[in-house]
């Protein structure tokens, strides 16, 4: 029998970035068109500036955009859509309105047009943003079912305090008092192309699709509106908020800590000291509290971008019963990581994938699209994959150290614990200060 | 609009041990996913270890001949990969996508546990906590937890293999022995009981030998024999409910059976389509009318199979419609409407149009899923697992264009009230 032994690995080649095209038309829009003919579709992104956007208002946006336009019904965008195997929609977060859609290749130009027809001549019909309110009122109270969001909730509300980033939902209450007339305010004053990007990618050719984009775009005018966020306020680390859900059989736990934007010298190290605590599945952390101790299934940790400043978050699901122990481990790991440097090996790992998983998420057309949207729209470009990669390969085990130091320190992170506040309470108090969420 | 169609290359072999593999080379991105599916799901657990299948799929990541527990996780990871398995009703799939230099570490750590994962008591037990947890997540601690994929089969079908909870009782998993798992080991994880499919970067030759090397010397063992799961369908409406403490609105789900997915598929692919004809986007026929119209449901969904796995499931399985509905609503009233536009679609047939728009948006469906290698890799290992035809995997956006008004008119008119089987949700919360 033969044996067998662990293959080396063989290196990885230069990253190579896809054909692309960029232009800024007339209107202030820029389009971003990227080659990648795998399969014969097209990705589409559209990302507006919509920051400090009335949130109940923006949200309803969100959900009624394609409800119809001067000459088409929700039914016919939809169907016209479907033709050319397309599909559209759209969401909201923080800073901008997020379109996202995809076609077959051959459909580009029909969607663009249908793209088009929305973002000019919106109608948001009162028979449909009546359905669509009511659908949003239903889902709003859903999500406050949900013990993530939940979670969530409370600790953006401790993290932002009086940011506009505080709050990311609106309630329920709040939507049904929203009109159509103010939808085609808000629409009129915010859905504008200045400082809008376009991002298409897929089996196309970037002159053509660019040129097809500023066809059917040519009419969307209109100067965009300062949609700058304030910088996000300093983490206040205070006692322990205790939210209670009584009944609860697993315990929410979530810490945010500060964090680098993606463009700051330090960034990559950050990144790595993140994956080495809790950003992946081999980090010390899940190691820990879940293939050691069998508190979770699925803790995670990850660094959040917004416009106006990032942060990391800390997540796990765990039993009631170990909602203490659980608190313990993370502190210590936390704790570890900010004092004693990382081990080399471990280093290598954490470095190995956080480039191999840059390799992956530039390998579909998908992923392509939306990375050089959501890079776009922090004014990076796909060749910050090449920097970036850079960055993490030349990243010192010191530097990880410092930045883990400043960064993950437990005693900076603000703490929010979802969960029977009665069975919980005792064990937290015996490892930090516990404040429980007023009624 | 023209449907389009992929053209992956197919190369098919089997080795001397009954190890089946596929390699479906594409050199368009420097990327690697190799799965390896076992052909032994939830339905062939045994009575008194319900989730017995998902439990072993944990155990199978817990280490291995020539692997310490946690190996696995960091290899795949340290290669700069990901990695994942889950647990289906009729097979389990383990698979890893990596930068191309990786490939054959992937292969060295699937055919390392394919000879046999360590099994000891302490990673069992640490791995039923581990899943308890998966299941007070996705299942005991959130409104809908389990709605309708383990909700509904208990109301449709009566054996055990096809009726039974696929999570797990907690009693049951707190049963499970280190005994058993080595017996399912032996039973079901046979190398002649498996399939291998490789995507993404590589050169044929050069994997072939990777693959001889590495799984060429797992022992052969005995296959078992595939029981025929397959039940009577209903005779007569079965409708239930049951009170969800967190759930704040109703919603219901309800089910048809479909002709068998594997040996009737001419006759199965129709109701494929048809559930996206119903509930795909605001231009089909049940969101325009109950979500648009009658506004007596938030969401519509339909699609096959209870884990949306309509070409990877075997018989029996069923169509599927699950709606959310507004508070108070009324769910004798949506299935009457349900039963209204089958009826409508089965009498007064397709509008002009409606049928080639659903099948271009299903085509661009399917060929973005398959756009990533895995989405190509883990379909084409259980294509080849349960019918020998890995390349189905490109014929289908085809075979979904050339379904006809009629077939799709007389899938409508097989779904009747006296043959569903319905299980409503009854908010609990705020109540």
């Amino acid at each position: 029998m033969s044996t067998h032994t662990l293959p080396d690995l063989v290196p990885d080649s230069k990253i190579k970035l896809p054909k692309q095209l960029e232009r800024t038309l007339s209107s202030g829009l820029t389009v971003i068109a990227v080659r990648r003919p795998s399969v014969p579709l097209v990705e589409l992104r559209l990302r507006v500036p919509f920051g400090r956007a009335p949130l109940p208002r923006a949200t309803l946006l969100s959900q009624t955009l394609f409800t119809g336009t001067a000459t088409m019904s929700s039914i016919d965008i939809a169907a016209e859509l479907q033709t050319v195997g397309g599909g559209l929609s759209a969401g909201l977060d923080p800073d901008r309105l997020l379109i996202t859609g995809n076609s077959l290749a051959a459909g580009l130009d029909r969607m663009l047009e249908i793209l088009a027809g929305v973002l000019t001549e919106p109608a948001y019909p009162s028979d449909e943003v009546a359905v669509e309110r009511d659908r949003l009122v239903d889902h709003i109270q859903v999500a406050q079912s949900q013990p993530a969001h939940l979670a969530r909730t409370a600790l953006l509300k401790r993290v932002y305090g009086r940011h506009p980033y505080a709050v990311q939902t609106p309630e329920a209450e709040q939507i049904k008092g929203v009109r159509p007339a103010q939808l085609r305010a808000l629409h009129a004053d915010r859905v504008r192309p200045d400082g809008s990007v376009l991002v298409l990618v897929g089996d196309l050719n970037p002159e053509k699709a660019i040129d097809a984009a500023e066809k059917a775009l040519g009419s969307w005018a209109g100067a965009g509106r300062d949609a700058t966020v304030p910088p996000t306020p300093a983490l206040e680390p205070g006692p322990l908020l205790l939210v209670d859900r009584p009944g609860s059989v697993q315990s929410s736990l979530r810490m945010a800590l500060p964090a680098l934007p993606r463009t700051d010298p330090d960034y990559a190290a950050l990144q790595l000291a993140n994956l080495v605590f809790g950003g992946y599945f081999s980090s010390r952390w899940v190691e820990n509290i879940r293939e050691d101790k069998g508190y979770t299934y699925g803790p995670h940790t990850s660094i959040e971008h917004l416009l106006a400043g990032s942060s990391l978050v800390v997540a796990a699901e765990v039993a009631t019963e170990v909602t203490g122990p659980a608190m313990l481990e993370t502190l210590y790991e936390l704790g570890k990581i900010a004092s004693l440097a990382p081990g080399e090996d471990e280093l290598e790992q954490a470095r190995r994938y956080a480039l191999g998983t840059l390799r992956l998420g530039m390998s579909t057309q998908a992923g392509l699209a939306g990375l050089a949207s959501i890079y776009a729209s922090f004014g990076l470009r796909l060749d910050y994959l090449t920097e970036h990669s850079a960055a993490l390969a030349s990243a010192t085990r010191e530097q990880v150290a410092e930045v883990a130091s400043r960064f993950l320190a437990p005693a900076k992170a603000v703490t929010v614990v979802l969960g029977d506040a009665d069975k919980v309470e005792g064990s937290l108090t015996a490892l930090t200060a516990v404040e429980r969420e007023a009624e | 609009m023209k449907i389009p169609a992929t053209k992956y290359p197919v190369e098919r072999f089997t080795l001397d041990n009954g190890l089946r593999v596929v390699l479906t080379p594409d050199r368009s991105a420097p990327v690697v996913g190799v799965a390896v599916v076992y052909d032994v799901g939830i339905r062939s657990e045994p009575e008194g270890r319900t989730g017995f299948a998902h439990l072993f799929e944990h155990l199978m990541f817990q280490g291995s001949e020539n692997l310490e527990k946690l190996a696995h996780f960091r290899h795949v990871q340290g290669a700069g990969g990901s990695f994942n398995g889950s647990t289906h009703l009729d097979y389990t799939d383990y698979f890893e996508v990596l930068p191309a230099g990786a490939l054959e570490r992937a292969l060295f750590l699937e055919a390392d546990r394919m000879r046999g994962p360590r099994l000891t008591e302490e990673n069992l037990r640490n791995q039923v906590d581990v899943v308890k947890e998966e299941i007070r997540v996705n299942v005991l601690n959130r409104p809908y937890g389990g709605f309708p994929w383990l909700k509904l089969p208990p109301v449709m079908f009566e054996t055990f293999p096809n009726a039974h909870d696929g999570y797990g009782s907690f009693t049951d998993l707190e049963s499970a022995t280190v005994d058993d798992a080595a017996e399912f080991f032996e039973k079901y994880y046979a190398s002649g009981n498996a399939t291998l499919a490789v995507a993404g970067d590589f050169d044929v030759a050069v994997a072939t030998e990777m693959i001889q090397r590495h799984f060429g010397d797992v022992p052969a063992r005995p296959k078992p024999v595939l029981p025929a799961f397959d039940e009577p369908g209903l005779t007569a409406e079965r409708r239930e409910s049951y009170v969800d403490r967190l759930a704040p609105l109703p919603a219901i789900a309800a089910g048809w059976r479909v002709p068998d997915p594997i040996g009737s598929f001419t006759d199965y692919l129709p109701f494929v389509v048809l559930a996206e004809v119903l509930t795909d986007g605001d231009a089909s026929r049940l969101v325009e009318r109950l979500v648009q119209r009658d506004r007596i449901v938030t969401s519509v969904g339909g699609y096959i199979g209870f884990m949306g796995d309509e070409f990877q499931v075997r018989n029996p399985t069923a169509f599927l419609l699950q709606a959310h509905m507004p508070p108070g609503g009324d769910s004798g009233k949506v299935l009457r409407v349900v039963d209204e536009e089958l009826d409508r679609l089965a009498t007064g047939g397709l509008a002009a149009g409606e049928l080639a728009r659903t099948q271009a948006r299903m085509a661009t469906h399917l060929l973005r899923d398959t756009d990533a290698v895995l989405g190509r890799a883990l379909p084409m290992a259980v294509l080849e697992l349960q019918r020998g035809r890995p390349e189905l995997l490109n014929e289908l956006p085809r075979l979904i264009g050339e379904v006809t008004e009629t077939q799709i008119v007389a899938a409508a008119a097989a779904l009747r009230p006296d043959s569903r089987a319905t299980v409503e949700v009854v908010p609990g919360a705020n109540q």
